[in-house]
């Protein structure tokens, strides 16, 4: 029932993107196209789930004994750009055909504040290591959720008749702002 | 290009926030009011100014391919100071800048700034280059901050001018996209004209 409330919560209620602004770089930039978006979603999914897994062994195991909580920040941030590198040498060699499909992607993650804002809310919230595994799943799968939708709106609006000035992002954060107005109708259900 | 030039280009003509798009999360995510906009600007602008000085100073000693790493190191170690200063002295901002404050480390302007500009140029122009877009940042961030702050609670920096809620909804997170989007194309317009 937990975890059902946990995937709940964070794939709709505070979904990270549309309620809590995390990843809204990728989000505006790589929604152009919905295959593309879809990569995203998936790159974001695999890093997500491992940089939080990592995260957390390091602040129980390494931080906390050694008294080094205030080194969260540094640590967390070059464990993820450590990771991202690892993930790209090793899906280079064991499954080019993934490689081919998330590869530009991935360098992309290291700033993408999501992995780093997951990492640090799991550690907040006090989550044991599988909650912890599962809230960064569901928040990446909301991640891809949102991102999905909104390439998908996107496309649409390319053959639109848009005033010049609002054409490109403006008009795209407009259609953002009415997909969270949407998504607060998910507000109170767990 | 003179000093002057280069520390106000991060006003208008090359905005971090309406113009180049960069710092999107910390934008949308702190501008309910204000004063938290600009409590996150002038944050960011002292990791701006400080990493860009540090960057600048060992441009020289670091070797090319392990210069984004060493970006990054450079301004967490920052972004810590900050931090903690906050924590201990601004108590109330802290919370309410919550998780914001930890990402300054991956806005992509400071490690933006600090690779177009400071691994490229002297320390004086780097510090005039880090303070220009901080400031432009901050400022972006008020003028956002504000706008919200006033359509949704009728105040400013906190001050009431209209009695009552006007439309909570530009305090929600639906508000935060509506607005910077009406910004981004008024300032579109002006910049054509």
């Amino acid at each position: 029932m937990e975890y059902f409330i946990i995937i709940i919560g964070s794939i709709f209620v505070s979904n990270i993107v549309l309620t809590q602004f995390l990843g809204i770089c990728p989000f505006l930039g790589v929604s152009g196209k919905l295959s593309t978006s879809i990569g995203m979603g998936g790159a974001v999914l695999f890093v997500i789930t491992i940089a939080t897994m990592f995260t957390w062994l390091m602040q129980h195991y390494v931080l906390n004994p050694l008294g080094l909580e205030f080194m969260q920040t540094i640590v967390f941030i070059l464990v993820i750009a450590a990771l991202v590198q690892m993930v790209e040498i090793i899906l280079k060699k064991i499954s080019p055909s993934l490689f081919q499909a998330l590869g530009v992607f991935l360098p992309l993650i290291t700033t993408n504040c999501a992995v780093l804002g997951v990492a640090i809310l799991t550690v907040q919230k006090d989550f044991n290591l599988l909650e912890g595994v599962v809230f960064a799943m569901s928040n990446a799968i909301g991640f891809t959720l949102a991102i999905v939708l909104f390439a998908g709106i996107r496309e649409h609006l390319d053959i639109m008749d848009i005033p010049k000035q609002m054409k490109g992002m403006p008009i795209a954060l407009l259609t953002a702002g009415i997909l969270a107005l949407a998504f607060m109708g998910f507000t109170g259900l767990v | 290009m003179n000093q002057l030039q280069n520390f106000t280009k991060g006003f208008i003509k090359e905005n971090p926030v309406f113009v180049l798009l960069l710092g999107m999360c910390p934008t949308l995510g702190v501008t309910t009011s204000a004063v938290n906009g600009l409590g996150m600007g002038l944050a960011t602008t002292f990791v701006l100014v400080m990493s860009n000085l540090a960057v600048s100073l060992i441009k020289g000693f670091i070797p090319d391919k392990v210069r984004i790493p060493a970006f990054i190191v450079i301004i967490a170690t920052f972004v810590t100071i900050v931090e903690l200063s906050m924590q201990a002295y601004t108590p109330a901002l802290f919370e309410s800048l919550g998780l914001f404050i930890p990402l300054i480390v991956v806005n992509c302007i400071v490690l933006g700034r600090a690779e177009a500009f400071a691994s490229k140029n002297n320390v004086l122009s780097s510090i005039i280059d880090g303070l220009g877009m901080g400031l432009g940042f901050a400022f972006a961030l008020t003028l956002l901050g504000g706008v919200r702050e006033f359509l949704g609670g009728g105040a400013i920096f906190g001050l009431k001018i209209i009695p009552g809620d006007l439309m909570l909804v530009f305090v929600l997170a639906p508000g935060a996209f509506i607005v910077l989007g009406y910004l981004i194309a008024i300032i579109n317009r002006l910049r054509k004209a």
